[in-house]
């Protein structure tokens, strides 16, 4: 297949199937999460990529042979048979999780559980993988202040006589943006959190740039605020470990921080979460802007 | 027959070496990211496919439900995806500038205009490059 438009589009398509049966696997939230983040954001950034570089591929190729395939399929056949209760996985640290948390956490999604108090270390380092992602593409994709300035006056928005798009979208952006703070503060209860909740208020920004423009988009959301956004999320997860600490517990132990141990749980996880949200939506913001500045530098400084 | 229960991993097989053959297989580093999207869903689903228990529910807790599938595999898959979207979101930048350096992102076009470069600066280094230009000229003459 020659065009890379057809790959990226099926590559989404692949992606939301894959959903579909992370939740037929029972994954409730790896499947939010795969079809915001796979499905979403990923076809969006490669969609932006692609404005950038040549649209079809030389169709040239190597010929590999793969032998590793048959090495591993001979290599899965001692492993445990597909949805069987006793396997090994299911018998360490996994039961203590499902039978204990209630009483521990008191926050009936496990995974959200587990994710924000049991491996909040854990958690917050993929955070900082994420802030730091953020920064290596701004880094990377970096234009210069004269050059923004330059194209700042003449970028209309590519899709800005679309009136059918932009009057329905101007009643979908206020749903998506409530739906993201849904997913936010729900997620103790149902399937969501920090990450998905991230994405999703992203990914209503981002449409919003794409209807009415890049600079009426970063009126409201200026590129200094943004980066500091990254920042601050990451800083109020470290934050409250270091509350932890100070109140007398271990870093990210959040029973220390009210009186009522599961209340601190409560607390603690509803601060973590929204730190990785802010995180999370303004890196992703950010990394759509600076890939949506490149192509506005190509389209008018040549 | 006892066979036939392992089905999961062989899907995840079969996924994982689909991406492994586009990431060898094309030049385009486009394609080389979606050959590494699609590797990284195999190893996706071998975790979770691994937490499921047949006749369980979501790990929700609830009291009409007594049987969970297992948590930790969703957790940790859950920060897999969006440390996924970060690296590709890192890849794809650079694919950019590659696009604005080389002018290409096929593979093969960026090590030949590379093994010039190399060329041309060992040849600098050993001052050949005032004589083969004199040699250029000759030839054009």
């Amino acid at each position: 297949m020659g065009d890379l438009f057809a790959v990226v589009m099926l590559s989404g398509i692949y992606s939301l199937l894959s959903a579909a049966l992370f939740l037929d696997l029972h994954a409730v939230d790896v499947a939010f999460t795969e079809a915001s983040v796979g499905a979403g954001i990923s076809t969006l950034l490669f969609l932006a990529t692609l404005k950038l570089v040549p649209r079809y591929d030389k169709k040239s190729r190597y010929k590999p042979t793969l032998a590793t395939g048959a090495l591993l399929i001979y290599g899965t056949l001692d492993m445990p048979h597909f949805g069987k209760a006793d396997a090994p996985v299911h018998e360490h640290v996994a039961p203590r999780y499902l039978n204990e948390s209630m009483e521990e956490i008191g926050v009936p999604n496990v995974v959200t559980s587990v994710l924000a108090s049991y491996r909040g270390f854990d958690t917050l380092g993929e955070t900082l993988v994420i802030f730091t992602a953020g920064i290596g593409v701004m880094s990377l994709l970096r234009i210069s202040r004269q050059a923004k300035e330059e194209s700042k006056s003449k970028t209309p928005a590519d899709m800005q006589q679309q009136v059918i798009l932009r009057v329905v979208a101007k009643m979908m952006i206020p749903l998506i943006l409530i739906f993201a703070l849904y997913v936010q503060f729900h997620g103790d209860y149902g399937p969501g959190g920090g990450f998905q909740a991230g994405v999703i208020f992203a990914a209503g920004i981002i449409l919003y740039t794409m209807l009415f423009g890049l600079s009426t988009a970063q009126k409201i959301f200026n590129r200094k605020v943004l980066e500091l956004f990254t920042a601050i999320g990451v800083f109020l997860y470290a934050s409250v470990g270091f509350a932890c600490l100070f109140m007398g517990g271990n870093f990210l132990d959040y029973s220390v921080l009210r009186h009522d141990p599961v209340h601190g749980q409560h607390l603690g996880i509803l601060l973590v979460e929204l730190g990785v949200g802010i995180t999370v939506a303004s890196v992703m913001m950010t990394i759509f802007f600076k890939f949506t500045w490149r192509t506005v530098k190509h389209k008018y400084n040549q | 027959m006892n066979i036939l229960g392992l089905y999961n991993y062989w899907i995840v097989v079969i996924l994982m070496l689909i991406g492994f053959y586009i990431v060898i297989a094309h030049e385009n580093l486009v394609k080389k990211l979606v050959g590494l999207a699609i590797f990284q869903t195999s190893v996706f689903f071998l975790y979770i496919s691994m937490g499921k228990i047949t006749g369980a529910t979501a790990p929700i807790l609830d009291k009409q439900w007594q049987l969970y599938s297992n948590p930790l595999p969703h957790v940790l898959i859950l920060t897999a995806i969006v440390v996924g979207i970060a690296t590709t979101a890192l890849g794809l930048s650079l694919v950019v500038r590659i696009q604005e350096a080389y002018g290409s992102i096929e593979e093969n076009d960026i090590q030949i205009q590379d093994t010039q470069d190399q060329f041309e600066c060992q040849l600098e280094a050993y001052g050949v490059q005032e004589k083969l230009t004199t040699f250029d000229q000759d030839l054009d003459e």
